[in-house]
This record gives structure tokens, C-alpha cells and sequence, in this order.
């Protein structure tokens, strides 16, 4: 469904992706576990187009999509949630999910998905006229998620979604990212907490330094000695 | 005549005056809080809706309250083109950059205007019905006087519903915010930037248009201070932020008229009130009255 094909980024002088490829089928949860500063963001963020590829493709469902500005990408059914929230803090709860269905013009359609969005996270209705720089953290992550979700969009990339959350939250967040596999979403997920990701994921890829090192799916790599010793904490 | 119709008079004219600031201030203020821009040409995008008006009320026989809409109009896209010829390729490069293509725009605009408009003074044709005195209790007030208000606070009322109720603007203000995460909502940011010199320009005109009801002389060179001023209201105000734009002019306005009426020896520094004004506010509180954070120099 969607296909990234040997993907460099450069920054200045710097290389944060030196050829990457993935392969994301549709209704899968995907997952790029790496260290920090190993370009997975980078990875998620040229995808969206937000920093330019310096070589690679990008394909989705076949159409070119390397070249496309952020806005088409999105207006596309991609959608992303970025690294540490940014919602908009000025705007209300209601407002950041209006702003998420920018893209469409189906009213009735974008109501109901506000609702869905309450349905989901009960916290957000209760406080959708509160700007949403006065949430807690972990209802702003919420925010992020279903601003996302509001772009009604058949790819989910998230990056970091349990980031700085308590234990309860990081549970509630990965349950409902099964949740919305259920639904039919393509999840690319993006995480530190490499354990939790494997878990859910059908297939998975191990970045580092703006390589990839390793892939398969997520059961294996759980059980992949590299990968306990690196990134599940486990000795030898 | 008593004390108290005097000082209503004076009152009056200071806020017909600081609306005039606040028309302008807006648009230093909306373009500034999208591309963290000064936009120097601002003021002379004021002159060009004068001259236009003066030349669609003077060379045309459409009616003048056709021409007073249409000029406005002309003028918002004028701005348009200003940011898409001197900003748009300059975008991402350093703002002392951009900063200097503004200066520059600023000073074509004057030039042109001094070659095509002439740099004799020129009369702005002000249409009977708002130019006569009418008296309220004891005070004789020019009819312009309570329009002026009368427009700005429809204007601003259309300006909030559209920042507040609409999805444009709504992402205007997000993108004001976070430029990335807005594109991430799938927000056309070029769209976005060229409503934001459209209103401007257009509001900058209208207050140019009131401006020559106001004060009748029309030259190349006359968006300058103006100019100026409305953009030191701006930045008392909280540069970025629309209300304080509004009560900046507001501040303005009201100061420099009762300097002249109750200390008339010092009314030769009529225009250094905005510029003291300015400087106590950088002091004491440089982000304005209203801005929330320490805005960068620029
Ligand atoms: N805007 C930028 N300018 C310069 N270098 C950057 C920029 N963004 C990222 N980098 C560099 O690119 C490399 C990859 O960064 P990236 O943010 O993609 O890593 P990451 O895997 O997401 O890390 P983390 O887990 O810390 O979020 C790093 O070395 C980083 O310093
Ligand atoms: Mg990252």
C-alpha cells in the first residue's frame, strides 16, 4: 500500500537517512524501532513531505507521491501524529479537531467524527472548549491522536505516541491504536518503547544511524537476540 | 461651550483618529504574526488605496460608494502580489534578508507613486454626504468623524468572526502558531499567507480611504507616517496580536490628540508622542500589552 524506496535525507551536511526501504500493507501495524537520533522521525516527516528527500521514492498505491506538497499528502488520507503533541495551545479542544478535518468537506461526515473522536477519548468532550495548551500532557496526546484521526485517514504514522506518558496512559494509547487497526486503519508507528511496539506489530523495522539493520515481524524480532540485547534491555 | 463638550470634542477626534491607526495596525500585525515579517511597504499599500480611490472617484463615473468597495478590493490584491514578488522567493532565507526586500518594496512604491501620481499634493475627493458638520449638544463635529469609528467597528467585528468562527481563519491562526504541524492539518500555506496580505491591504485601504474624508491631501508620500505610527501600535499593542493592534491605535490615537488640546505648547512633538510612547513600552514590557512572550528583534 505504501512503499518507501531508498530514501536519503540529508540536513546541511549532515546524513540522517542513508537508503531506506519499507513496505507498509494496508491494515497492518508497521513499526520502526531505533535509538536516538537514528532518523526515524525523519523517516515519518519525509514520507509527509516536511523536509525534502535528497534521493528515494515514495509510493502509495502505486502514485508517486515523493514530490506531492504536505497539504495533497494529507488530502490523500495520509496523516500523521507528530513527535510531542504540538497542538495548537491557543486553540480549544473542539477547535484543533476541526482544524484536523481541514482537508474535507463531507460537514455531516466530520460531525460524526468528532463525536467518534469523544466516544473515544470521553476526557476530550469533557473538556472540548478548554484550550488545549491547559491540558495535561497525556490529553494532549490525546488531542494529537484524534486531530489525526479527523483526517478520516487509510495511513496512521505516529511518532512516539506513549512519549512522557504514566504506564496506564502508554496501555490506553496502544489499545486504542489495535483498536483502530480493527477499524481498518494502516498504522506506521514509530516508538521507544520497543517492547510494547513489537508486541503489537505485524512486521517491524530496526533503524540505526539512518540505516536499517534489521526487519521482520514483530514476534520475531522479540525474540531476535540483537534486538533484546539493544533495545529490550535484556543481558546476555 | 462648556469644559466638558470641548473635551468630548477632543475625545471624539481621538478616537476617530486611533481607529485610523487601528485599520493599519492590523495588517502590520496579522502579516507579522504569520511570517514573523515587518512589512515596511504597508504604509504604502495605505497610499496606493488612496490614490486609487482618488483616481476610480475622479477619472470614472461609477459612484463613489462603489469606488470606496472597489479600491479596497484592487488594494488587497496589490498586497497579494507585494508578498508574491518581494517575500514569497525569499521565504526560508534569513528575515534580515526579507527585512531589506520589504525596505525596498517600500521605497519602489513611493517612487512609483511620486512618478506616476506626481508630486503635487492632490485633493482626495470627499463625497458630500459624510462632509459636513453636524452639532451634537454643544460640540460641531465633521460627519467623517463618527464614521470612522462606526466602519472600524464593523470591520473588526467581521475581523473576529473570521479569525474565531471560520475555518480559515482558524487555520490562520494555527499557522501563526506552528507552521508545521498547520501543513500536517493539510492547510495550503500560500492560500493562507495571501488572505492574510489580502485583508490587510484591504483594511489598510479603507483606513486610507477615511483617512483622505479626514484629512484631504493626497501624496506619494503620505503612508510613511501613518505608517510608522500604526506600526508602533502595533508593537505597543503586542505585535501579532489583533486586539492589542486595536488598542495600540486606540492609545495612539487618543494620546496624540490630547497632547495637542491640553498641552498645546508641546504640540510641535505631536508626532514624538508615538515614538516616547514606544520607547517606555520596549522598557517596561517589550513583548506589548498585549503579547504573551518576548518577541525576537528584529
Ligand atoms: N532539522 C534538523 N537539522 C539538522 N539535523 C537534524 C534535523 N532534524 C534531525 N536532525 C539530525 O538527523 C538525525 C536523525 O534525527 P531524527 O529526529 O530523525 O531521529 P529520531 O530517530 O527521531 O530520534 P529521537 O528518538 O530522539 O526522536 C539526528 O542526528 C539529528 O540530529
Ligand atoms: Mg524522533
Amino acid at each position: 500500500m505504501l512503499e518507501v524506496i531508498d530514501l536519503h535525507v540529508n540536513y546541511g551536511g549532515i546524513t540522517a537517512l542513508r537508503g531506506i526501504n519499507l513496505t507498509i500493507e494496508e491494515n497492518q501495524i508497521v513499526t520502526l524501532i531505533g535509538a536516538n537520533g537514528a532518523g526515524k522521525s525523519s523517516t515519518l516527516r519525509s514520507i509527509m513531505g516536511l523536509v525534502p528527500k535528497s534521493k528515494g521514492q515514495v509510493l502509495y498505491k502505486g502514485e508517486d507521491f515523493t514530490n506531492l506538497p504536505t497539504k495533497d499528502i494529507v488530502g490523500r488520507g495520509i496523516a500523521m501524529v507528530p513527535e510531542g503533541r504540538r497542538v495548537f495551545a491557543d486553540l480549544t479542544v473542539e477547535e484543533n479537531l476541526i482544524l484536523g478535518a481541514y482537508t474535507r468537506s463531507d460537514h455531516k461526515a466530520v460531525a460524526n467524527d468528532i463525536k467518534s473522536v469523544y466516544d473515544t477519548f470521553p476526557r476530550l468532550q469533557e473538556r472540548s472548549w478548554q484550550k488545549a495548551g491547559t491540558l495535561s500532557g497525556g490529553e494532549q496526546q490525546m488531542l494529537a491522536v484524534g486531530r489525526a484521526l479527523m483526517v478520516n485517514p487509510k495511513i496512521l504514522m505516529m511518532d512516539e505516541p506513549s512519549l512522557g506518558l504514566a504506564p496506564l496512559l502508554v496501555k490506553d494509547i496502544f489499545d486504542i491504536i489495535e483498536l483502530l487497526r480493527q477499524r481498518g486503519n494502516t498504522i506506521l508507528l514509530v516508538e521507544q518503547n520497543a517492547r510494547k511496539a513489537l508486541e503489537i506489530a505485524d512486521y517491524a523495522y530496526v533503524l540505526e544511524t539512518g540505516q536499517l539493520v534489521l526487519e521482520g515481524p514483530g514476534k520475531t524480532l522479540l525474540e531476535d537476540q540483537r534486538v533484546q540485547e539493544a533495545y529490550l534491555g535484556v543481558a546476555r | 461651550m462648556g469644559d466638558v463638550s470641548i473635551f468630548l470634542q477632543h475625545m471624539t477626534n481621538g478616537v476617530s483618529l486611533g481607529s485610523l491607526y487601528a485599520l493599519i495596525a492590523i495588517g502590520y500585525t496579522m502579516v507579522y504574526g504569520i511570517l514573523r515579517l515587518i512589512n515596511f511597504a504597508h504604509g504604502d499599500i495605505f497610499m496606493l488605496g488612496v490614490y486609487l480611490t482618488y483616481y476610480g472617484v475622479t477619472y470614472t463615473s461609477l459612484p463613489w460608494w462603489l469606488v470606496f468597495l472597489l479600491a479596497p478590493l484592487l488594494t488587497g490584491i496589490i498586497g497579494i502580489l507585494l508578498e508574491r514578488v518581494a517575500y514569497k522567493p525569499l521565504r526560508g532565507s534569513a528575515r534580515i534578508t526579507i527585512l531589506i526586500s520589504a525596505i525596498g518594496a517600500s521605497f519602489l512604491l513611493q517612487n512609483l507613486g511620486i512618478v506616476i501620481f506626481g508630486g503635487r499634493p492632490r485633493a482626495f475627493p470627499v463625497p458630500q454626504m459624510l462632509n459636513h458638520v453636524v452639532r451634537v449638544g454643544g460640540v460641531s463635529i465633521n460627519f467623517v468623524t463618527f464614521i470612522i469609528p462606526a466602519v472600524t467597528i464593523l470591520l473588526l467585528l467581521g475581523l473576529t468572526y473570521f479569525t474565531t468562527k471560520t475555518k480559515t481563519g482558524l487555520a490562520m491562526r494555527a499557522l501563526s502558531k506552528d507552521y508545521e504541524t498547520a501543513s500536517l492539518m493539510g492547510i495550503d500555506i500560500n492560500r493562507i499567507i495571501s488572505i492574510t496580505f489580502f485583508m490587510g491591504s484591504f483594511l489598510a485601504a479603507i483606513g486610507g480611504i477615511l483617512w483622505g474624508s479626514r484629512y484631504p491631501q493626497l501624496m506619494p508620500l503620505m503612508g510613511s507616517m501613518p505608517g510608522l505610527k500604526s506600526f508602533i501600535a502595533a508593537v505597543v499593542g503586542g505585535i501579532g496580536n489583533i486586539t492589542g493592534a486595536v488598542i495600540g491605535g486606540f492609545i495612539l490615537g487618543l494620546g496624540e490628540i490630547m497632547l495637542v488640546a491640553f498641552l498645546p505648547r508641546l504640540s510641535g512633538y505631536r508626532d514624538a508622542f508615538a515614538f516616547v510612547l514606544l520607547i517606555i513600552i520596549l522598557l517596561v514590557k517589550p513583548s506589548g500589552l498585549m503579547g504573551d512572550k518576548v518577541t525576537e528583534k528584529v
